[in-house]
C-alpha cells in the first residue's frame, strides 16, 4: 500500500525581507490530516510571514509549498484565492469579526463566498456556533461578546466550510490565560474532530503545548522540540 | 486579464457586506446620495428650462412664418422694395409666392405680431395664416378682404381681452388705427399672439407703402428656386427657410444655454467628488475588513464590486431623486424667471415644462456614472493593498517621509493649459470646458503636494504644544488623506471662485463701459414707432434747456440668415472725439470710402478687421464700407456696426431717428427738460417715447446684468453648500475613524480638551489648505472663463477683477466649517471610554 502524501508539504523554503535580511532558509515541513502543529519563535523571526506563504498571500524566495499535493508557486492570484476560499481556514489574533454583520453572518462568510444559499449557510453557521458553545447567539453582534467569545466565533468561521488546512496566527494572543486555555482546547478538539491539518504560530509555550508537534522557527529552518 | 474566480458565486457575501455597511452608516449613504441628487437635479432642471424655452420659441417662429417652405426676408426692419415681389413670384422653381408685411403692434397695452397678407396668395402658400370668420346667419364672407378686418389668434384674443366683432385700436410703426376683430386664426397654436390683416391695409394704414418684410414661397423645385433667387435678391433681402430662423432664435441663447448646462454639470462633478471623498473614507475605514475577506477568499474584484455596487445604489437613489427634484425646480424656475432664467433672450417665451425622456436618461446615467466612478477609484486602490499587511496594520502603513506624487497633477494642469489655447468648435468653447475639467482634475490631484508645501515650515518648527504638534504632523504626514477629504470642497470652491471672478470682472467691465458710453445728461428713446422725423427732431432740438442733441438710429441688420442680426447704429457726428467708437483700435479711412466702426463681438463673429472693406445690406444696392475702428461693446452680444448718420441717410433715405443723447445747458434739471421735450412731440409719439438720466440707465443695465446672472449665483451657492456639507461629512468621518488613536493618546495622558483642540486645529488647517487650493485653482479657472470661454461664447473681452471679499469669505467659511465639524466629531469620538477605545478593533 503506497504511503499517503502529507496534506501540507513544505520543501526547502527560504525567505528574505528588504534590505537583505534573511528570515529563514532550507525550511521543510509536512503536516498530516488531523495533525495540529505549533510553530514557536521569537517576535520578528518570520512566523507570520511563513503563515502568509503557506496561505498563498506571500511568495517565498526559494522552495515550494504544496497543499493537498497542489504546488502554490505556479498558481496565479485567482487560483490561490480559490484555494484559500475552499480549502483553508484562518484564525487571527485580533479575531476580525465584522461589526456590522450578525455573528451568524460572520461565521457563514466563507460559505457565502462560495455559494449564494443564505438558508443553508445560516443553518450551517448556527451548527458551528453551537459547536463552539454559542448556540442561539447568531443574531447578536460582535459588540455583545467578550474576547474569548469573539475568538470562538472566529474558530467557528475557520471551520464552517470544512477546510483541509487551518492556519492560526497567535489565536490566543489577545486573551487572558484562563480563557486562552479554554479556547485552545476547543480549537484543538474541533480540528482533530474534522480531520483537518492545522498550523498554529505562537510565541507562547503554553499555547504550543496543545499541539501534537511543536517546532521552533530559526534562521536555518524549523527545529523539532 | 484573467477573470478571478467566483465573483458571481460570492454575491451573497457581497450583499451582506453592502447591507451591513448601509445599516451601520445610513447617514453617510444618505449624504452621498443627496450630493448626486443635487447635481442631477440642477443639470436636469437647467436642461428642461432651456428645452422648454426653445420649444415655445420654435412654436412662435413657426406660427408667425405660417410654415412656408422658404422665404425671402428683409435684412432690416426697413424692409425691401415691393417691386421685388413679381420677380420672385415668377422665378424658376417657385410655384407661388405670398407677400408679407410684418409689424410689431400694440393694442390694449399688449404686444403682438401683426402680419399684412394677400389672402388669396396666403391661402395657397401659408394657409395657417388665413383668418376664418365666425359661423352664423349674420356672418359676412367678404370680411376677410375688408380693410379694417383683423383676424386674431386665440392667444392674441385672450391677451388683448377682446372678442370677435369688437373694435380695437392697434398701434404699429407709430400709427394707431381702429380695426374690427373679424374672426380667428384657428390654425395658430397655443401661446402665440398673432394678428393678420389685408396687406394693402397694412401698408397704407401703417405707413409701409411700397415696402415688404417677407415673401413666403411655395416651391415646385427647391434647388432651382434657390439658384434663381440667389441671383435675383438685392442686398437688403436674404433667402432662408424656417429652419434658419429657428436656428437664429436658438443661436441667440445657445452659448448662454451651453454655459448653464456646463455649470450644472459642474455641480454634478462636485457631487461625484463628494462621493469619492465619502467612499474613500469608508474604504479606508474598512481596509481590514476587506483584507479579511481577501484572506478568506474574496477575489480582488469582489472588493471593487462591493464598493461599486454601493456606488450604484447611491447613484440609483440620488439620480432618481435628482430627476424628480429637477423637474420641480424647472417648473418653479420657469414660473419665477421665465424660459431664459432671467437672461432676457426670449421675451415672453416661458411655456410649460416639457419632460424630456432622452435628457432624463442621460442625466440619470451621468449621476450613476459619477457615483460609480467616485466609488470604484478608492475601491481599486483598496483591492491592491496586500491583505496580510492590511490585516495586521491597517492604520500603521503610513510613511510621512514618502514623497508626495506631483507628476500626474502637473501633466493634467499642463494639458488643461494647452486645451485652453485651442479655438472654439462650432462656435462653442468645447476645448475651454475640457481645459477647465483638466485643470480641476490637476488641481485636485495636486492638493497633497500643496498640503505638504504649505505645512512644511510648520512641521519643521519645534513646538511644545502637543495639540499643535499632532495636528500639523498628521496632515503633513498624510497629505493624501487631506486630499481625499478635500477633493469635493476644492472642486466646488475653485468653481465658485472662478465663477465669482468672471462675474465680477464682467460686471466691473460693464460698469466702467457704461460710464464711458453714457456721457450725455439725458437720453430719449422711442419704441415701437417709426422714430423722430426731421420735424420732431427740430422740435426737440429747440426745447429750452437743450444745449446740444445727438440723434441716432438703431436697427437690426441680418448679415447671415442663420445668425442673430447685428445692430446697425447711425450716429450723429458731434465734431468731438467719440468715446464709444475706436475704443479698442482705430485706423484712418482713405478718402472716398464710407467708414464704419465695428464692435468687438462683430469683429469676432464676422472677421471684420480694421482697414478691411466690408459689404453690408444697408440699402438695396451692395454698399461697401471701410472698417475704421473697433469698439468695446457689452450690450450687443451678436455685434454692432456704427455708421455716420449722414452716410446712413444718404444710403437708405431714412431720416428718422429713434434715440437722442442730450447735453443740457448749465444749471437746468434733466427731469424738467425731459418733460418739456416729450410735450413737444405728437401725442401718439409721446406715448411711445421715454427719457432717462444716465444714472437710471446705468442702474437698469446693471440690474439686467444681475438678473441674467442670477441663476449662476444660485448655482455657485449650491456648489459651495454642497462643498461645505462635504467638508463636514468627511472631517467628521475621518475623526470618528481615529477613535483608537484618541484612546491611545488619552492613555498617554493627553487630555480630552487637548484632543479636541488638536482636531479643531486639524480641521481649520484642512479648511485652510482646501481654501488656498480652491482659490488658486479658481483663479486659474477664472482665466479660462474670462479669456477663453467668455470670448468664444459671448464675444466679449474683459480684464480680471478679483472679488477679494468673496475670496476671504469663502476661505473663512471653510476654516470655520472644518474646525467646527472636527471639534463636534472629536467630542463624540473622545466621549468613549479610553480603555474601550484602545481595545476596539474597528
Amino acid at each position: 500500500m503506497p504511503a499517503l502524501s502529507p496534506l501540507l508539504s513544505v520543501r526547502d523554503l527560504a525567505k528574505s525581507v528588504p534590505p537583505a535580511r534573511r528570515l529563514f532558509g532550507g525550511l521543510d515541513l509536512a503536516v498530516e490530516a488531523g495533525e495540529l502543529v505549533a510553530i514557536l519563535g521569537e517576535s520578528g523571526v518570520g512566523k507570520s510571514t511563513l503563515l502568509n506563504i503557506l496561505a498563498g498571500l506571500d511568495d517565498a524566495d526559494e522552495g515550494e509549498v504544496l497543499v493537498e499535493g497542489v504546488a502554490l508557486g505556479p498558481l496565479d492570484e485567482a487560483a490561490r484565492t480559490r484555494l484559500r476560499r475552499e480549502r483553508i481556514g484562518f484564525v487571527f489574533q485580533a479575531f476580525h469579526i465584522l461589526p456590522y454583520l450578525t455573528l451568524r453572518q460572520n461565521v457563514a462568510l466563507p460559505l457565502a463566498l462560495v455559494r449564494p444559499d443564505a438558508r443553508a449557510a445560516a443553518s450551517r453557521a448556527e451548527e458551528m456556533l453551537g459547536a463552539v458553545g454559542l448556540a442561539g447567539r447568531g443574531d447578536g453582534y460582535a459588540r455583545d461578546l467578550s474576547g474569548g467569545e469573539l475568538q470562538r466565533v472566529a474558530i467557528a468561521r475557520a471551520l464552517v466550510h470544512s477546510p483541509a488546512l487551518i492556519l492560526a496566527d497567535e489565536p490566543t494572543g489577545n486573551l487572558d490565560p484562563e480563557t486562552a486555555g479554554r479556547v485552545l482546547a476547543l480549537f484543538a478538539d474541533a480540528v482533530r474532530e474534522r480531520g483537518a491539518a492545522a498550523v498554529l504560530v505562537t510565541h507562547s509555550e503554553a499555547t504550543a503545548a496543545v499541539a501534537d508537534r511543536v517546532l521552533t522557527l530559526t534562521a536555518e529552518g524549523l527545529v523539532e522540540r | 486579464m484573467k477573470a478571478e474566480p467566483g465573483l458571481v458565486r460570492s454575491r451573497l457575501a457581497l450583499s451582506w457586506l453592502i447591507a451591513g455597511e448601509w445599516r451601520w452608516h445610513p447617514l453617510r449613504f444618505a449624504l452621498t446620495a443627496v450630493a448626486i441628487a443635487v447635481g442631477v437635479a440642477l443639470g436636469f432642471a437647467v436642461h428642461l428650462v432651456n428645452g422648454s424655452a426653445l420649444r415655445s420659441f420654435d412654436r412662435a417662429v413657426t406660427g408667425v412664418n405660417g410654415a412656408a417652405e422658404l422665404a425671402v426676408r428683409a435684412s432690416s426692419p426697413l424692409g425691401f422694395d415691393e417691386l421685388l415681389y413679381p420677380r420672385v413670384a415668377l422665378a424658376a422653381g417657385v410655384a407661388d409666392a405670398s407677400p408679407v408685411v410684418r409689424l410689431r403692434a400694440q393694442a390694449n397695452g399688449r404686444r403682438f405680431d401683426l402680419l399684412g397678407l394677400d389672402v388669396m396668395r396666403a391661402a395657397n402658400v401659408t394657409p395657417s395664416l388665413v383668418g376664418q370668420r365666425p359661423n352664423g346667419p349674420d356672418a359676412r364672407g367678404d370680411e376677410v378682404f375688408g380693410e379694417d378686418a383683423l383676424f386674431l389668434s386665440r392667444e392674441a384674443l385672450a391677451q388683448l381681452e377682446t372678442r370677435v366683432g369688437a373694435r380695437v385700436s392697434v398701434t404699429a410703426n407709430g400709427r394707431t388705427v381702429p380695426l374690427t376683430v373679424a374672426g380667428l386664426l384657428p390654425a395658430i397654436g397655443e401661446g402665440q399672439a398673432i394678428g393678420v390683416l389685408d396687406i394693402a391695409a397694412a401698408q397704407w394704414r401703417f405707413g409701409r407703402l411700397g415696402r415688404l418684410d417677407r415673401i413666403d414661397l411655395k416651391l415646385a423645385d427647391r434647388t432651382a428656386a434657390e439658384a434663381a433667387l440667389s441671383d435675383l435678391l438685392p442686398a437688403d433681402a436674404t433667402l432662408s427657410g424656417a429652419e434658419a430662423e429657428a436656428q437664429q432664435g436658438a443661436g441667440l441663447s445657445r452659448a448662454y444655454r451651453v454655459n448653464l448646462d456646463m455649470l450644472a454639470l459642474v455641480a454634478l462633478l462636485t457631487g461625484g467628488f463628494l462621493v469619492f471623498s465619502a467612499q474613500s473614507l469608508s474604504v479606508a475605514r474598512r481596509l481590514r475588513a476587506f483584507a479579511l475577506l481577501r484572506t478568506l477568499g474574496l477575489p480582488k474584484r469582489g472588493i471593487v464590486a462591493a464598493v461599486a455596487a454601493e456606488g450604484l445604489l447611491i447613484g440609483l437613489i440620488g439620480s432618481a431623486a435628482g430627476l424628480a427634484i429637477g423637474y420641480g425646480l424647472a417648473s418653479l424656475a420657469l414660473r419665477l424667471f421665465g424660459g431664459d432664467l432671467g437672461a432676457g433672450y426670449f421675451n415672453g417665451a416661458s411655456g410649460r415644462v416639457a419632460f424630456q425622456p432622452a435628457a432624463a436618461i442621460v442625466f440619470f446615467l451621468l449621476g450613476l456614472a459619477a457615483a460609480v466612478l467616485g466609488s470604484v477609484l478608492p475601491a481599486r486602490a483598496a483591492s491592491r493593498a496586500a491583505p496580510a499587511a492590511a490585516l495586521k496594520n491597517a492604520g500603521d502603513v503610513l510613511d510621512p517621509r514618502a514623497p508626495v506624487p506631483w507628476r500626474p497633477a502637473l501633466v493634467l494642469l499642463v494639458a488643461g493649459a494647452g486645451a485652453a489655447l485651442l479655438p472654439a468648435v462650432g462656435g462653442l468653447p468645447l476645448f475651454g470646458f475640457a481645459s477647465m475639467a483638466l485643470l480641476l482634475a490637476g488641481g485636485v490631484a495636486g492638493v497633497p503636494w500643496l498640503a505638504r508645501r504649505l505645512l512644511g515650515p510648520l512641521a519643521k518648527r519645534p513646538t511644545a504644544r502637543v495639540p499643535a504638534l499632532l495636528a500639523v504632523r498628521h496632515i503633513h504626514g498624510a497629505p493624501g488623506e487631506a486630499a481625499t477629504a478635500l477633493c469635493g470642497i476644492v472642486a466646488s470652491t475653485a468653481l465658485m471662485i472662478a465663477m465669482a471672478t468672471m462675474v465680477t470682472s464682467f460686471r466691473g467691465a460693464v460698469d466702467e463701459w457704461l460710464g464711458q458710453v453714457l456721457a450725455a445728461d439725458l437720453y430719449l428713446r422711442v419704441e415701437g414707432g417709426p422714430g423722430f422725423d426731421p420735424a420732431a427732431q427740430a422740435a426737440l432740438r429747440a426745447t429750452p434747456g437743450v444745449q446740444e442733441i445727438a440723434f441716432s438710429r438703431q436697427l437690426p441688420l441680418t448679415i447671415k440668415p442663420e445668425r442673430p442680426p447685428v445692430t446697425l447704429i447711425a450716429r450723429a457726428e458731434t465734431g468731438r472725439p467719440d468715446a464709444l467708437i475706436g475704443s479698442v483700435e482705430r485706423v484712418s479711412s482713405p478718402p472716398g470710402t464710407v467708414p464704419v466702426w465695428v464692435s468687438e463681438p462683430a469683429r469676432r463673429l464676422y472677421g471684420w478687421d480694421p482697414g478691411e472693406t466690408i459689404r453690408l445690406p444697408v440699402s438695396g444696392g451692395a454698399a461697401r464700407f471701410h472698417v475704421a475702428g473697433v469698439w468695446r461693446d457689452y450690450a450687443r452680444q451678436f455685434g454692432a456696426v456704427v455708421l455716420r448718420a449722414g452716410d446712413y441717410q444718404r444710403l437708405t433715405g431714412d431720416a428718422t431717428r429713434d434715440e437722442a443723447a442730450v447735453t443740457l445747458a448749465p444749471g437746468v434739471r434733466g427731469e424738467g427738460v425731459g418733460r418739456a421735450m416729450l410735450a413737444r412731440l405728437e401725442p401718439e409719439q409721446r406715448r411711445l417715447t421715454s427719457f432717462a438720466a444716465p444714472r437710471a440707465l446705468r442702474r437698469f443695465a446693471l440690474e439686467l446684468f444681475d438678473r441674467s446672472f442670477a441663476v449662476t449665483y444660485v448655482l455657485e451657492g449650491v456648489a459651495i453648500l454642497v462643498g461645505l456639507a462635504g467638508v463636514a461629512a468627511t472631517v467628521s468621518a475621518q475623526t470618528m475613524a481615529r477613535t483608537r488613536e484618541f484612546g491611545m493618546l488619552r492613555h498617554l495622558g493627553v487630555a480630552k480638551r487637548q484632543i479636541t483642540a488638536m482636531l479643531g486645529l486639524e480641521g481649520a488647517l484642512l479648511g485652510l489648505v482646501g481654501g488656498v487650493a480652491g482659490v488658486l485653482l479658481g483663479g486659474a479657472l477664472a482665466q479660462v472663463l474670462i479669456h477663453v470661454i467668455n470670448p468664444q461664447s459671448f464675444n466679449f473681452t474683459m480684464t480680471t477683477r478679483v472679488p477679494w471679499g468673496t475670496v476671504a469669505g469663502v476661505v473663512a467659511a471653510l476654516v470655520l466649517a472644518g474646525a467646527g465639524t472636527a471639534v463636534l466629531a472629536g467630542r463624540r469620538a473622545t466621549a468613549k471610554d479610553a480603555v474601550l477605545a484602545v481595545r476596539e478593533d474597528w
